[in-house]
Parts: structure tokens; sequence; C-alpha cells
């Protein structure tokens, strides 16, 4: 006789094994975001992402913008990096019209990028935090991250999401305490950061939580394309910041975090890592700001010459690349992004399978997942 | 009517003959049983609300914000507010529930602790029932509360409960074993199981003072074990939020909700005051042999208050721990229990039986 097969969830009802849905609205999942999860017992055999819930369909949407329009859209992408994502559509409009900004706004979009990558990482931290439990991370990560939401609103009018890039520049020039306030702010944050590592990182739990959990090769990220933090945790040298360096990163030295162990706690000492280089690329940068326009003139309504163009970013989570295919008008005939987020999720599968539910919601964790970019 | 805060023997003896002139012997045990039995409500509901509070305004220290300020002083009157909230909030009933055991499972968890409470001594002769076995009775009583976290996760008919219900039935029956042999270590050094005797024995002298290493490895891991017993957090496996949502309790709403989270809190209370009792001496002020000018000025503070001060001791490292410390994850769990603490345990027993052979003790 047959074994009957739930072809929904494909198990048999002799198994011991059962399916649980993980989302779409769970603590841990940081979104809407829906795992399907195959059980035994605590132990995870199975897991089956499902993206969509925040679909909204961005890249559809591109297609009916103009390019300045289109930035009000990446914004929201991935929000924790919002500058960062505004700056790849500049570049690339930019690099296509053959328009070179001036060195202040270089600069400026340059700590803005690091200061984006700090806030991202802070958050990032206290959220991690919370999925192995260390409540108390969550406030600690907040109060931090709030200061330089101050700066961000102080300069650009917005926290989250700013739209201060316009392609051929800045929306407006800098606030004139803007490099007083970043000066404080990296004064206070480095000493505030090794009270991180005081609460977590030297936690024993912690380290029995996260060492060894998650465990991807080197082969295997570069097979799965996994980019960003993550991908450096387990040895891949994928910082776009280094190897296709784009604003002010040709002038600054820094160096690029990479681990070899490949687990949790790999990546998280590659995210503490990347908060002091952030750092230190601001602090080269902050006192050398030249003086200049902070935008260069360009055409009322932008046209793009017929081709295909690509830029990619080193975002908060991992490279984020725009690809453009202009037929000469106005708007663009086609827009895919490439999101960091989407393709480290589809890792998932492979880090978490044989470990307990606790890991797979520390695993998610430390691949840093932002929904609204998986999804568009 | 002599209300002395010294000593309630007399109150009590006072209010035993009170009624032992207007009624039979019956109902004079009867109405005594009610009217302990109301103070004992009183008390739970206000202890309750008050470590609510109090877990609020210390997790808001410890994370740089303020906590509850705006209902009263301190925020006092806001969880008094969330209780009514919680009494009106819609009892939901789940479809294909068990509805027998659903609704029975907090009231099982409720009376385990309300039940344990009876043989804890708040201060001289303010004591329910002083049992031979009392410790015994204690732990006993206490562990009747996983039953109604086993059958709370199991009738809720949702797979998250359920894997919520089976880990803290692991992790409770785990370290019910290391909750016990640190007890049984100190009945060793006092020789008694009878709570009153075993705060007698503490005049010269707190046993965690008075029984050498032993003791005080005895008390830290009764720290450990009764708050992994507790289902607190670094150990709040049963709930973990960020896994189970909601563990056990996911589906549980308004008031039954609020008896499980009341039961929690109740349950610290407990292992809190028969740690103090144990180890700190319960309310017996803070005594130095021989010094006897020294004594005499400790028990100026009344033996309530010493009591009190060493529960909230005690409150204050639980609380501390779940707000500092990731959660471990079950197999850890069960690691440090099984691999850890239980050999230590073992070894500390024998420890301190020899110890008390030998007469090492002060």
């Amino acid at each position: 006789m047959a074994i009957k097969v739930d072809t929904d969830h494909n198990v048999s009802p002799d198994s011991q094994e059962f399916i649980i849905n993980m989302g779409p609205q769970h603590p841990s999942t940081h979104g809407v975001l829906r795992f399907l999860l195959k059980l035994k017992g605590e132990t995870v055999t199975q897991i089956q992402p499902h993206c969509g819930y925040i679909h909204r369909g961005i890249e559809k949407m591109c297609e009916k913008l103009t390019y300045p329009q289109i930035i009000h859209l990446t914004d929201r992408l991935d929000y924790l990096s919002a500058h960062i994502n505004n700056e790849a559509v500049c570049l690339l409009v930019e690099d296509a019209l053959g328009v070179e900004v001036p060195e202040r706004v270089k600069y400026i979009r340059t700590i803005i990028d690091e200061l984006s990558r700090l806030a991202s990482h802070q958050l990032w931290w206290c959220a991690f935090g919370m999925d192995l439990g260390a409540l108390t991370t969550f406030f600690y990560g907040l109060r931090d991250r709030e200061k330089i939401l101050d700066i961000f609103e102080q300069t650009t009018g917005g926290r989250l999401i700013q739209s201060y890039n316009v392609p051929g520049g800045l929306m407006n020039d800098i606030h004139p305490d803007f490099q007083k306030n970043v000066k404080e702010f990296i004064k206070y944050f480095r000493k505030i950061l090794p009270e991180y590592d005081q609460l977590l990182t030297g936690n024993v739990i912690f380290h029995n939580r996260s060492k060894g959990i998650g465990y991807m090769s080197r082969e295997d990220i570069i097979n799965w394309g996994v980019t960003g933090p993550s991908g450096r945790g387990s040895g891949f040298s994928c910082d776009v910041r280094k190897h296709a360096p784009y604003s002010a990163y040709d002038k600054v030295v820094f160096n690029e975090s990479l681990e070899q162990a490949g687990d949790t706690f790999a990546r998280y000492k590659v995210r503490i890592a990347e908060m002091w280089e952030s750092m230190n690329i601001i602090e080269q940068l902050i006192d050398n700001i030249p003086e200049g326009d902070f935008a260069v003139k360009m055409k009322p309504i932008i046209k793009l010459p017929e081709g295909e163009y690509y830029q990619r970013v080193e975002a908060c989570r991992g490279e984020f690349g725009v690809h453009v295919i202009s037929d000469g008008n106005k708007y663009p005939y086609r827009v895919k992004f490439r999101s960091p987020n989407f393709i480290n999720l589809s890792a998932i599968e492979e880090m978490a399978r044989g470990q307990k539910i606790a890991d797979l919601v520390a695993i998610s964790g430390s691949l840093d997942l932002v929904i609204p970019d998986m999804d568009r | 009517m002599p209300l002395d805060i010294y000593d309630f023997s007399s109150f009590t003896q006072w209010v035993h003959q009170s009624l032992d002139a207007v009624m039979s012997p019956f109902w004079v045990i009867t109405t005594e049983m009610v009217l302990v039995g109301l103070a004992f409500l009183t008390f739970y509901a206000i202890v309750g609300l008050m470590l609510v509070l109090a877990e609020r305004r210390i997790c808001a220290f410890m994370q740089c914000r303020l906590g509850p300020n705006r209902v009263g002083p301190w925020g006092f009157f806001q969880t008094i507010a969330d209780l009514i909230k919680l009494l009106f909030k819609e009892l939901i009933y789940i479809k294909k529930a068990d509805k027998l055991l659903f609704n029975i499972a907090p009231f099982i968890v409720i009376i385990a602790s309300f039940l344990a409470l009876a043989a804890i001594p708040f201060a001289l002769g303010l004591h329910a029932v002083d049992l031979n076995i009392g410790i015994f009775y204690i732990v006993a009583v206490s562990s009747l509360g996983v039953i109604g976290i086993l059958l709370a996760g199991w009738s809720s008919n949702s797979k998250y409960s359920l894997i919520g219900a089976m880990r803290s039935g692991a992790q409770i029956v785990s370290y019910e074993l290391s909750v016990g042999l640190s007890l049984i270590t100190i009945i060793v050094l006092a020789g008694t199981m009878q709570i009153s005797e075993i705060v007698e024995l503490q005049r010269d002298g707190w046993f965690i003072f008075t029984g050498h290493i032993s003791a005080i490895i005895a008390f830290i891991i009764f720290l450990i074990a009764s708050t992994a017993e507790i289902n607190r957090g670094p150990f709040d496996l049963a709930e973990a939020e960020s896994e189970l949502t909601a563990g056990f309790h996911t589906e549980y709403s308004g008031i039954k909700f609020a008896f499980f989270f009341l039961a929690e809190y109740m349950n610290m209370f407990i292992v809190a005051s028969l740690g103090a009792t144990v180890f700190l001496g319960g309310w017996m002020p803070f005594h130095v042999y021989g010094w006897d000018g020294f004594n005499a000025i400790m028990d100026f503070l009344p033996p309530f208050f010493w009591y009190i001060g060493k529960t909230a001791f005690i409150i204050f490292i639980i609380m501390w721990f779940k707000w500092t410390f990731p959660r471990l994850r079950i197999d850890q769990l069960l690691t440090l229990e099984w691999k850890y603490l239980l050999p230590i345990n073992l070894f500390n027993v024998v420890l301190m039986a020899t110890l008390v052979l030998l007469g090492l003790h002060f």
C-alpha cells in the first residue's frame, strides 16, 4: 500500500516529523518573512523560505518613473542602507552621462555611507542580541543609533530614509554643524563600542550559542553568492569598496574585515570589526571635506543613452547592484536590483539544516536580513 | 490587640483565643483557615503586582530607560491598570483545543505556587503551617506547576505551545534535582527539614557563613537551578519569545494569561524566600556569635524587614540574570544540568556530610 503523502507539506502521516510555520508574523524573522520548517523534535530538517509578503513591485514601478524619482524608491529597498542604495542609482546615471561630480560630493557621500553602515550594524547588533534572548542589547544599540539619526536629520531632513543623493550631487549642502557633530559622535562611539563587547561578545553563553553554528565554507559561500559581512565571515573577500572603489573610497586607507571560521560568531566579529573600520574611514574624511559645489547642474530631464548599465556598491548587507536597460527615453526600459538580502537568504537552508530551532534564529540573525529588500 | 512587630506569635495567639471564646473548636479552625486563605490571597496579589512593577523598573534601569512613570508615583499604579485591562480582555478559545485541560492549566500553575506559600515563615510567629518536613513540602508542591505548563502546551492545539511545554518539562524535571540536592546539602548541615528550626539554627550566623565553602557552592547552584526551575531568563526556553513567540502560553489571553504571568512572579518570590530562609537565615537578623552588642543592634530591625530585604536581594539577582544573559539552547541547558551541576552537587553533598561528621563547621 502506498504511503499517503500530504502533498502540501511532504510529510507522511507515519513520520515523526512535523511542519511548523515560522512567520510571517514572528518576532525573530524581523518582518514579514515566512519559514516553513520541517522539524524532528527540536531539530530542523528542512527549511523553505517564503517571500513576497511585502512585494511592492518596485522594479516595475521604476519603469514609469524618471531617474531622479527612482531615488525615492531605492530608499525603500533596504531601508537601513537607504543612502547607499541611492548612491548606486546616482553613480549609474552619472557614469552613463559622463558627469564628473565635485570632490566635495564624493567625500560627503562616503561619510554618510559609513554613518549608514554604522547605524545599520548597530541595529543589527540590537536585533541579534534579542534573537539570542539578550534583551538589553536592544536598548544599548538603539541609544547610540539615535545619535547618528540625529545627524542625518540635521543634514538631510530624513532620519531613516534620507533621499539625500540626486543624480549629479546632493540634494543640499551639509549642515554647518555636521562636521562637529560627526566628530563628537565618533569620539563618543569609540568609547561605547568596547561596552558592546563586554555585554555580549565575551559572554560564555553567547559563545556556545554562536560558535560552530551555521557553518558555511568559502566555496559554498561563493557558490551561493553570499556577499557582505556574511560572505566575509567565511573568508570571501567581496568588499566592493575595496575591489571596485567608488566615491571617495579610493582616497582612504581601511582594512577589509575577514574571518575564516564561517560560522555565526565569525559573521558577528566581521560586523563588529566593520564598525571600527567605518569610524576609521569617517575620521580620515571628516576634516578634509573640500570646498566646492554640492551638485553639478544637470538637465531638467535626464535621458540615458540607449544601452545597458550596471553599477554595484557595498550596501550594509552585501553587494547591491542596479542594472538598467535604457531605450534613450526619460524612463528606464527595465530596471533590476541585485539585492543582497535575497541572495543571502537563499543560503540559509544550507546553513541551518540539521541544527536546532534556536540555531535557526541565531543564523537568520547573523545574516542580518531586511525583508523589504528581498521582496522589492 | 497585642500587635508586636518583633514577635507575631502573641498576635496569632490573641486571634485564636478571641475566636475560641465565641465558637466551637471546629468553627475556630475553619474560620482561621479562611482568614489565612484570605490573607494569602491579598498577599499574593500585592506581591505579584509589586514584583511586576519592580521588574519593569529594574529592567528599565539596566537598559538606560525610565520604565513606567506616568500612572501614580514611580508608575506605582501602572501594574494595577494593566491588571484591570487583562481582567476585561476577551478570553479567546481555540478550535479543537481540549477545553477542560485548557481551562484547568492556569489554575494548576497558580495553585502550585499558592500551596508553596503556606510553609514559608515571614517573620517570627508569622507562619501558616510549620510542617516537620517543610522544605520537602515546598519542593514537592512547587514542582506541581510543571503539570500545568505541560497541560497548557498540550491542550492548546498549537505546535509552538507544544514545543514550549516539552522544553519546559525536560527543563523543570532536570533542574528539580539540583534544587533538591542543594537544599539537601543544607539539610545535612541543619539536621532537620522543619523550616522554623532551620531559621532558629541560624541565630548565631547564617548557614551561608557557617557552612564553609560547601554552603556557598550550594547557594550558587541553588540560584542557578531555581532560576531554571521558574523558567526565567537565561533559562526561559519554555517561552523563548524569539523562537516560540510565547511558548506554552501562546494561545492564552486575558486573565488566563495573567495567571501564568502572576504564577511566574510568585514562583520567583517563593524560590527567593526559600533561598533567603535556607541560606541567609530567613527572618533572622545578621548575628555574629559572641558579639552580643552588635547582635542587639541588629535586632532593632524587625524580623519581617530582614526577611523582605533578603528576599528582595535574591529577586534582584534573578532579575539581573535575565536582563544580562543571552538564552541557552535546549541541549546546552540539559548539558549544564546533567554534566556540570549534578556531579558538582553530589560531590558537594558528600563534602558537606564529611564536614558535619568531622565537626568542622562553625
